[in-house]
């Protein structure tokens, strides 16, 4: 075994890269075997992930992801909190598609608690969902791209996302934290100058995500940097829980729109993306054709948008809208006891689940009957697929860790919650 | 598909469940917790349920004397497009269950999540430690008598030189 390892401190996590098969030990004349620490502060590591890296001289031969440090304790809070109060946090899960988020939570109370929202809210949030997805793929997309050293992607997929943001502007007030979705409901209508901005960002996308894939499609460097890196078998990444582009680049067809239909996904039509390769190239294929996808599905939910409430009439769990507080007395009362109390989802427990940009985000809610939820587990996507990290660049170069983990697109808000 | 799970499950493991709980159209096992490795491989195996996929393994404080802490599984079935649940109780004297990494790999961080979380030890885990805590850290936050502002003094922060 080489000598600089050993003269490490023994904490834990570096027992666990020594000890385990990893460790391929040979008599080293050159010394070129080594530990190499990356992150958790580096801008390769697309947040706070922390690499431990076995080394024999460039090729990786062990890794330990290590995570924990933006640990949030969503889950605490969210046992402490009534449900309205938890959605703001859900935006700081997976900070590039809160929407989303905002989305998958809401959806999992009113599954908990009875509740069935209106068709128009439904047509709303799979707008903003599918928004969502187009604005977090672009992130993925450009910071990929910046990963293997092509900066004008991540500077053009920013100038695509910033119109969605206006949408997201004007829709909510917000442009980042934007704690849209409300249970039974979304917090303000859809209006018409979302519409033509929508409209406007769709006419122009197909040609400008064209051109953004041009750039990449045709740059050698690019495609042998990431054609053959990090591959995973199908089999492997069902073994490994693997949800979202990542897993339907090994060519398993497995979107929960289709698989569990929700909202109203069912009467809509697209497809589900997959490529058979597995590689790191097939995942940036991917979340390309699925951004097609989501704007075939934007279009079509802006056609069939129907007319209506936006949120359910259901006094004792759904919010009144606030000029109904401010006028009526009924109402008032309400939002009072909402507000104080939330709303009491009979005793049981429910796992929900919705495809969020980067896989399938889950809430396994237990209610006691009372206002906030007596368990809530979040099953976050980034934090599933991370695990497969060792996997993906065993026997692979340095430089290549770089790469999978910008094809692989975690969130560490979601991965560490 | 639900009866067909369930008496496919008495029928192989009659002595283990010790209950069934429909919810919302959601299917509960609760399940001996000395099983739960054989539960697991065959309802991954059975050609006709087919339950590949585990979605997710986490763990609850019930906060009662007797059996008090849970661990659910949360499983999949690709072929069949369905959702199951199975929980098996913990008691705290006897603080340990049997790991499902070698069933399912995708178990081996919500192993380390639940241990991180509840203190819950899996027995054959390959790797059992710290998820987000500091990896000499005592405590374990989502316990229900764990405070919610923490505990002061718990993580000591580094002296000013």
């Amino acid at each position: 075994m080489n000598t600089s390892s050993e003269q490490l401190p023994k904490t834990k996590i570096l027992e666990s890269l020594l000890a385990k098969d990893t460790g391929v030990y040979f008599e080293d004349a050159l010394e070129s075997g080594m530990v190499l620490n990356i992150g958790p502060q580096h801008p390769a590591t697309h947040g706070v992930l922390r690499l431990l890296v076995q080394l024999d001289g460039e090729t990786v031969i062990g890794c330990v992801p290590e995570l924990g440090y933006l640990h949030r304790g969503f889950e605490k809070i969210a046992e402490n909190s009534t449900y309205h109060e938890f959605i703001p946090h859900t935006d700081r899960l997976d900070y590039l598609a809160p929407l989303s988020n905002n989305t998958a939570f809401t959806f999992a109370v009113e599954k908990l608690a009875g509740i069935e929202c209106t068709k128009r809210a439904q047509y709303i949030r799979m707008l903003i969902s599918e928004m969502a997805r187009i604005a977090s793929h672009l992130v993925a997309l450009g910071t990929m791209a910046m990963d293997v050293g092509a900066l004008t992607v991540l500077l053009w997929g920013f100038r695509e996302r910033e119109k969605l943001q206006d949408i997201m502007d004007v829709l909510t007030g917000a442009r980042f934290t934007t704690s849209y979705t409300r249970v039974g409901g979304v917090a303000s209508d859809w209006t018409s100058v979302c519409t033509q901005m929508l409209e406007k960002f769709l006419d122009e996308f197909d040609h400008n995500l064209e051109e953004m894939e041009k750039l990449l499609n045709t740059n050698k460097i690019f495609l042998q940097r990431t054609e053959n890196l990090g591959v995973i078998s199908a089999e492997k990444a069902i073994d490994m829980g693997l949800t979202g582009p990542n897993l339907r680049a090994s060519g398993v067809e497995y979107d929960l729109r289709r698989a569990v239909p929700y909202l109203d996904y069912n009467s809509i039509d697209f497809n589900i993306i997959t490529y058979k390769e597995g590689d790191s190239l097939a995942r940036y294929f991917v979340r390309c054709d699925e951004m097609r996808e989501s704007a075939k599905i934007l279009r079509q939910c802006l056609d069939k948008l129907p007319q209506g409430s936006i949120h359910t009439d259901d006094p004792k769990k759904v919010l009144p809208q606030k000029v109904d507080v401010y006028t009526k007395m009924e109402e008032l009362i309400h939002d009072f006891m909402l507000i104080n109390f939330g709303i009491n989802p009979p005793v049981g427990e429910i796992y929900s689940s919705v495809e969020n940009p980067k896989g399938e985000l889950g809430f396994y809610l237990v209610s006691d009957g009372s206002g906030h939820p007596w368990r809530c587990k979040i099953r976050s996507p980034s934090m599933v697929n991370l695990q497969s990290l060792p996997l993906f660049i065993q026997g692979h170069m340095i430089s290549d860790i770089v790469a999978v983990i910008g094809s692989m697109d975690p969130v560490m808000g979601e991965a560490d919650k | 598909m639900t009866e067909l799970i369930e008496k496919k499950l008495k029928e192989n493991f009659s002595d283990s469940i010790l209950d069934v709980i429909y919810f919302r159209g959601e299917q509960t096992f609760i399940v001996d917790k000395s099983k739960i490795v054989g539960i697991l491989t065959f309802l991954r195996d059975d050609s006709e349920l087919s339950f590949n996929f585990l979605i997710d393994l986490c763990g609850a404080d019930r906060a009662k004397r007797k059996d008090r802490f849970e661990v659910v599984y949360q499983l999949f079935s690709l072929k069949n497009k369905v959702q199951l649940r199975i929980k098996c109780r913990v008691d705290e004297k006897y603080l340990n269950i049997d790991s499902v990494s070698d069933v399912f790999g995708t178990a081996n961080w919500h192993e380390r999540e639940t241990y991180d979380m509840y203190g819950i030890i899996f027995n054959n885990h390959p790797d059992l430690r710290r998820m987000y805590m500091p990896e000499d850290y005592e405590y374990y936050p989502l316990r229900k008598d764990f405070p919610l502002l923490g505990i002061p003094g718990s993580i000591p922060l580094p002296k000013n030189k």
